[in-house]
């Protein structure tokens, strides 16, 4: 066990599985000799050698396209997508051809793909880079969209995806990279896909959330306690498929949710949840459901972010509101 | 400082086209001549025979409405069989939609694709010793999905290629410079074959660049690439043998560009030439076909003669007889099967509409 951050706990995933399985491959933009722009795959070359772990050309649908051939060449290919805001160049392998091969061709051929891909904003880039795009693809039948929300579900979360044999796309929050340590294993271990975490048990609202969101859920649900309200923190992990059995309870436990996304309002994850306690869930409810999102205009100006991010005071407030109606 | 002439620097570069064949079926080459053994060189010609015969006979199930999609082949004989003849059986194919007598021929049974055709999911399902993909409706997609497969088979240390088509209009596409791009910057063997049949369902040739030819666009990626005259079946096999042996051997990959022409529509879901090119070339085009220019030669060799053409063509017509009475014994499709091949590991929620669903074809 040791204290690391969420980009390290990503590195050594890597590095373990690649150890485990000589069909993974590893490559993508600046991903060897250079260890990604974030650090995710340093060190990966030097121990597997440039033949499983290489830099390609700078082109994201010539990356998809790469990972569906190795796929049918018998490899497990683990590329990355440098920013997830330029996932436009590669929606068509994305969404297109990845996501469905494995259906297309009656299940006689599979795509055990796992896309990683940094997104999320508030570490100042330029434009285009940290859009929360994780909606696009979890419209995607066939594929997997997992989202971890700290340093031990980013590893055991990112091995399961390894391992599986269905497209996965990984999103990691950049602000989440370095901003904070927590205890993990140094050997293997898996964290399920489809499931949801409950992350802090409470009784008087579900505050709903995933990725960079789950730690500002947790941040208000410390203030709320304070002002004596006990709120539940669901923590999506895979937001596609939902896990549905985890929301639906925690839904009927509180009777009160606020779902909580980063992601505009039209946009993420947060529609789909609500869609679900509406359908199966809304008895059970004594307050309207409730959302915290991101402004419905493009995502800003570097300089602008932290005004336009939802935070956990936004969250604390809508929950008063949600618990008071 | 001297002035820079850019009508100097606009220059293409120096692309032949290969022939071996005249429009008679004459030997005008015969350094490119291949070596092909007799029944070799009748193999070949009952292949563009078979597939001419497909295309007539798959026109008229479609008009029957007992085929679905079919984008017409007649024309392109020599540039798809002449090309797919090259290869081998461990190649990988990666088709667009007007290459299914090449998928066929590379091992797909016909009924198969026949059901593709139709719209249903057990035309998709390959034999696992099948080295290729269905055939791709996204234009340019197969071009990214080559330069992958053609660096897996070099990952895994075989000496085979994987190979691709795409048409004129494929070229303007982005994948198919990254494609190109990413195959020549991996070294990896990958024949990328572009079928200029002089359209893009109605956009002539001209309007889709200002490339003088397809051939060259090869040069800014920096592999080969070289032109053939698409209507002589026998150029269009050496050219793509040449080019497979080289590129299985190590050397990267190679563009061949094919001169050929369609016959027919683009689809038969409901285009008209007529609105786009004139009968005048139509008629000089079907003077270069290639099966007729094929039979000349073999008939002048003594190969082949009108008894064998009659017996091979109530051959070939019995087999897709056979093969659409297994169409049309294929049950139906459910719904409820779909969701076991969408994921391996079947999500609950997934597994839970399938659930609907088995329970209404219960009913």
């Amino acid at each position: 066990m040791t204290k690391t951050t969420m980009i390290k706990a990503i590195t050594q995933a890597l590095d373990q599985e690649m150890a485990r399985d000589d069909k993974i491959l590893v490559f993508g933009e600046d991903v060897g000799k250079n260890g990604g722009v974030f650090r995710a795959t340093e060190g990966l070359q030097a121990t597997h050698g440039e033949d499983r772990v290489f830099d390609t050309p700078l082109a994201e649908s010539g990356i998809g396209g790469l990972a569906c051939g190795l796929a049918l060449q018998g490899f497990r290919p683990v590329p990355e997508i440098q920013f997830f805001g330029f996932v436009y160049e590669t929606m068509d392998e994305i969404a297109g051809q990845i996501s469905r091969e494995q259906f297309r061709m009656g299940g006689t051929r599979k795509m055990p793909i796992t896309i990683r891909s940094p997104f999320g904003g508030g570490v100042h880039t330029p434009e285009l880079h940290s859009d929360s795009l994780e909606g696009l693809v979890a419209q995607c039948p066939g594929l997997r969209v997992v989202i971890p929300s700290d340093p031990y579900d980013a590893k055991g979360l990112l091995i399961s995806s390894v391992r599986s044999d269905d497209p996965v796309v990984f999103l990691e929050h950049m602000k989440l990279y370095r901003s904070f340590k927590q205890d993990v294993p140094d050997e293997e271990y898996t964290v399920p896909l489809d499931k949801a975490a409950v992350k802090r048990e409470g009784t008087d609202v579900s505050i709903i959330a995933y990725g960079a969101m789950v730690r500002e859920a947790l941040k208000a649900a410390d203030q709320l306690a304070k002002d004596g309200i006990n709120a539940e923190v669901v923590d999506l992990r895979t937001v596609a498929p939902l896990d549905e059995e985890t929301i639906l309870a925690s839904a009927k436990k509180t009777g009160r949710v606020v779902l909580v996304q980063e992601a505009q309002r039209r946009a993420g994850i947060n529609n789909q949840v609500a869609g679900l306690i509406a359908e199966k869930g809304i008895l059970s409810l004594s307050a309207p459901i409730a959302q915290v999102a991101g402004p419905d205009t493009p995502y800003p100006f570097g300089e602008a972010e932290g005004a336009w991010i939802p935070n956990a005071r936004d969250i604390v407030a809508q929950v008063k509101e949600t618990v008071n109606f | 400082m001297a002035k820079l002439d850019f009508d100097k620097l606009n220059v293409s570069p120096e692309i032949k086209t290969y022939q071996v064949l005249d429009e008679e079926g004459k030997v005008v080459n015969p350094d490119l001549m291949p070596d092909l053994t007799d029944e070799q060189l009748v193999e070949l010609y009952k292949q563009m025979l078979w597939s001419r015969i497909l295309n007539d006979r798959s026109t008229k199930l479609n008009r029957q409405g007992r085929l679905g999609f079919f984008a017409p082949t007649s024309g392109e004989e020599a540039s798809q069989m002449g090309s797919n003849f090259a290869m081998e059986k461990e190649d990988f194919l990666l088709p667009a939609y007007r290459d299914v007598p090449q998928l066929i021929q590379h091992g797909l049974p016909l009924e198969k694709a026949f059901l593709w055709s139709r719209g249903h999911v057990v035309g998709n399902e390959y034999p696992e010793d099948l080295n290729a993909m269905p055939p791709q409706i996204i234009i340019g997609a197969q071009y990214v999905q080559t330069a992958g497969v053609a660096l897996g088979i070099k990952k895994n240390g075989k000496a085979n290629v994987a190979y691709t088509y795409t048409g004129d209009g494929g070229t303007s596409q982005g994948d198919y410079y990254e494609g190109m791009n990413f195959a020549g910057a991996f070294k990896a063997p990958a024949v990328f074959i572009v079928q200029n049949n002089g359209y893009a369902i109605s956009v002539p040739r001209k309007k889709q660049t200002a490339a003088k030819t397809l051939a060259q666009k090869a040069v800014a990626v920096g592999i080969p690439g070289v032109q053939v005259d698409g209507m002589d079946a026998l150029a269009v096999y050496a050219v793509t043998k040449a080019a497979r042996d080289w590129s299985a051997a190590g050397n990267g990959p190679v563009l061949i560009e094919t001169l050929t022409y369609r016959y027919g529509p683009h689809t038969l879901s409901g285009d008209d030439p007529k609105r786009y090119r004139s009968k005048s070339e139509e008629d000089e085009w079907h003077k270069k076909d290639p099966v007729v220019r094929m039979r000349k030669f073999l008939e002048s060799k003594k190969l082949w003669d009108g008894k064998q053409e009659a017996a091979w063509s109530d051959e070939v017509n019995k087999q897709i007889d056979a093969a659409m009475e297994k169409v049309e014994a294929t049950p139906a499709q459910k719904i409820s099967e779909f969701f076991e091949n969408e994921y391996n590991d079947v999500p609950a929620s997934v597994q839970a509409e399938a659930d609907k669903f088995k329970a209404k074809e219960a009913k």
